[in-house]
């Protein structure tokens, strides 16, 4: 941590304020509730994950779900089988999401582009028709794998007899609702930013980058890319995976449907959103899609009735009726929009429109010396 | 042993055709204007909601109380009337009763428009973006496509009876000089084998035989030279992208009584037949249809309570394992040509 540039240290700093003062700084937002803040710090790490792919790499995988379904999956089982606490759940989810990831991108990754992307895509398909028809002993199917009374635990059976009444996922013997529950999450994702920082300032972090811009030049400089691009999977996978355990940590119920490709849609949207190839944008992304998804989907037309109504009769009705289309059930179709615009106007993400902000101040203040001078222009993945 | 092969490998054409005819369109699009279309798969959703659109034009009602009449609960009796049947009679009823066929007229236009905004509006702007980007743009706008369609025609399945006339099954076998009612086969299916291969065999002869399309497939070897020789090649490459709406679309009208079209089906379809695509060669037609047939036939095998019983879940998987295996092994997909995305 010592060996950080005095930027980056600032940024760990700032993040890790931002994080832990959430409760605080969201509470005018009206969302600084912990099962809310619970769903930003875990697909926060989701998002850091897949971009430690995506936006260092530049392959873009339409598979993670799969990771993160794993995930879920083994620390439900861990919580099973071991004991309720996290720690082993947590423990036992990244190991085997990240041998799970070791597997799939062994294979994937013989290939690039569009066809790494058709493959993640094949491969998370298989799992998730798995694990909702023939692994059934294993996914519980469509109800999905919950805690119940007669679990083994062999843990805890050891040092006693278990709790009465449903189990829970606990820390050390302390229950982990509520907003202790959201301190252990935006703790993994403080040490998963952290990694992540570490990873893009690393040795490792210049190759990856080297290998999004031209693959074949560094095959050619004599680097052998794959080993670089297999590690680079299997550490986003396991990413996934810890995603995929916190969340069933909060919530201990694992269902095939995280594992569907639209799951794996939506961390790619996140991703894009904030902006891929960023540190902080793709937590960004992840905040503001959970964030408006969970303002959005509340509103019904009562409150956008009073909303539009300093509009003429008639004119408000239309406004609400066309507005309802856009809010509540409708509010993927917001973010589809939304996102179709970010790609196709602002390719870096909303950190790529902050730094075209700044960039606008900073000309002002030193325009006539070097008007030249640009800003950094993160190249759109391939 | 012969005739349950023979049956299963006719259960497996009429999927085989709905990926053969979208993972055409794709290719369509990727061999002209070299864009990954992840959006195809919502034009085969748009497609089969135009049916369902004619047919509830059709079927607007006039809502008459009849006093005369009571109902079993002593209500007067509420007596519905199609207006299509008050004003044409018995057109009326017949073209109702033939809603989804008859779909097809209106499903051409729309679709072909819709294509032709899409490729203007959007898709130009992605011709020399990464791949990667263009995948993007169109995830997005096949979610705002089917969010559209949830937000009018609701999220349930809505089931689209096929005409009276073509319920029930064919006997094939009796037909092809074996026993009779061994192999029989819904009429429906074999219609919608037929109509793909109508469609794939149209699209075939018209770029083969016509002069329109000798400059398409001139510009899909060398786009620039075409350009170089004064033809306007954007604008066919706009057609095209219309016509490979349209095939999605009519993809989909046929299908609707097959399979209830929801707002998602389009994205069921699309990840099955970017599949297809890829186990065909990205940019190959005729691997395109070949592909498609052959994943399809191979999950009607893959779902023989046999092979089930030998391999559990191999119906699920068939498809993406076939993929995985071409693509390790073969790079260009069956029929790929060489040098076209390679990597």
């Amino acid at each position: 941590m010592l060996a950080m540039s005095r930027n980056d240290l600032l940024l760990f700093l700032g993040f890790t304020i931002a994080v832990l003062a959430m409760p605080i700084w969201l509470q005018p937002f009206g969302a600084a509730y912990p099962d809310l803040l619970q769903r930003f710090m875990i697909f926060g790490i989701f998002a850091v994950g897949f971009n430690i792919l995506f936006g260092l790499t530049g392959y873009l995988s339409f598979g993670h779900a799969a990771f993160f379904g794993v995930g879920s999956y083994a620390a439900v089982w861990s919580f099973k089988l071991l004991s309720l606490d996290a720690i082993p759940a947590m423990i036992f989810a990244v190991v085997v999401s990240g041998l799970f990831a070791l597997a799939i991108g062994f294979v994937s990754l013989r290939r690039s582009g569009i066809y790494f992307s058709i493959l993640t895509l094949a491969f998370a398909q298989m799992s998730y028709n798995l694990a909702y028809s023939v692994l059934t002993p294993i996914t519980n199917g469509e109800t999905g794998l919950q805690l119940t009374l007669g679990d083994p635990r062999h843990f805890d059976r050891l040092f006693g007899e278990a709790m009465p009444g449903q189990p829970v996922p606990t820390l050390l013997g302390q229950s982990l609702g509520g907003f202790t529950g959201f301190y252990f999450c935006a703790g993994f994702l403080i040490l998963a930013f952290f990694i992540a920082q570490r990873i893009t300032g690393s040795p490792f972090g210049m190759m990856l980058k080297g290998i999004k811009s031209n693959q074949t030049r560094m095959n050619y400089t004599g680097f052998n890319t794959k080993p670089y691009t297999l590690a680079a999977f299997v550490i986003s996978g396991m990413y996934a995976g810890l995603a995929g355990a916190l969340l069933a940590v909060t919530d201990p119920l694992a269902g095939a449907e995280r594992m569907q490709w639209t799951a794996s849609g939506e961390v790619v949207l996140m991703t894009i959103l904030g902006g891929a190839g960023t540190l902080v944008g793709p937590v960004i992304g992840a905040w503001l899609i959970k964030y408006f998804e969970n303002i959005f989907s509340a509103i019904n037309e009562t409150i956008l009735a009073r909303f539009w109504d300093f509009l003429p009769d008639g004119a408000d009705h239309f406004a609400v009726v066309v507005s309802s289309k856009f809010v509540g059930e409708g509010w993927f179709l917001t973010l589809g929009l939304v996102f179709v615009l970010i790609v196709v106007f602002l390719p870096g993400g909303i950190m790529e429109g902050v730094r075209r902000i700044a960039h606008l101040f900073d000309r002002k203040r030193s325009s006539p010396t070097n008007p030249g001078k640009t800003a950094p222009h993160p190249q759109p993945a391939e | 042993m012969f005739e349950v092969i023979f049956l299963q490998f006719l259960n497996g054409l009429d999927k085989g055709a709905a990926y053969a005819l979208i993972a055409l369109g794709l290719t369509l699009v990727f061999g002209t204007l070299g864009v990954v279309n992840f959006a195809h798969g919502a034009l085969f959703m748009l497609g089969a909601f135009c049916a369902v659109l004619f047919r509830q034009l059709l079927t607007l009602e006039t809502v008459t109380i009849d006093p005369t009449k009571l109902s079993p609960w002593g209500q007067p009796l509420e007596v519905r009337a199609p207006l299509v049947q008050a004003w044409f009679g018995d057109f009326g009823a017949v073209l109702v009763n033939y809603s989804v066929p008859a779909s097809i007229i209106i499903t051409i236009p729309i679709m072909l428009l819709l294509g032709i905004l899409l490729e203007r509006g959007i898709i130009k702007h992605f011709y020399k973006r990464p791949h990667a980007e263009q995948i993007l743009v169109t995830f997005g706008l096949a979610i705002v496509a089917q969010e559209v369609i949830k937000s009018f025609f609701g999220p349930n399945p809505i089931p689209q009876p096929m005409p009276t006339d073509l319920r029930g099954a064919a006997d094939i076998g009796a037909f092809l000089g074996m026993q009779a009612n061994v192999i029989t086969y819904p009429i429906w299916r074999l219609i919608y084998f037929l109509f793909s291969a109508a469609i794939i065999g149209g699209v075939f002869a018209f770029l083969q035989f016509t002069t329109f399309g000798m400059v398409v497939r001139a510009g899909m070897a060398d786009r620039e030279t075409v350009g170089l020789l004064g033809i306007n090649i954007d604008r066919r490459f706009t057609i095209m992208f219309g016509l490979a709406a349209v095939v999605a679309g009519l993809a989909g009208v046929m299908y609707t009584p097959l399979l209830p079209p929801n707002y998602h089906i389009g994205m069921d379809f699309l990840v099955l037949s970017f599949v297809v695509v890829v186990v065909g060669g990205m940019g190959s037609l005729p691997g395109a249809v070949a592909a498609g047939f052959l994943l399809g036939i191979l999950q009607s095998f893959a779902s023989m309570t046999q092979v089930k019983a030998l391999i559990p879940g191999i119906d699920q998987i068939i498809i993406y394992l076939v993929a995985v295996v071409i693509l390790l092994v073969l790079p260009r997909g069956l029929f790929g040509r060489r040098g076209v995305m390679e990597a």
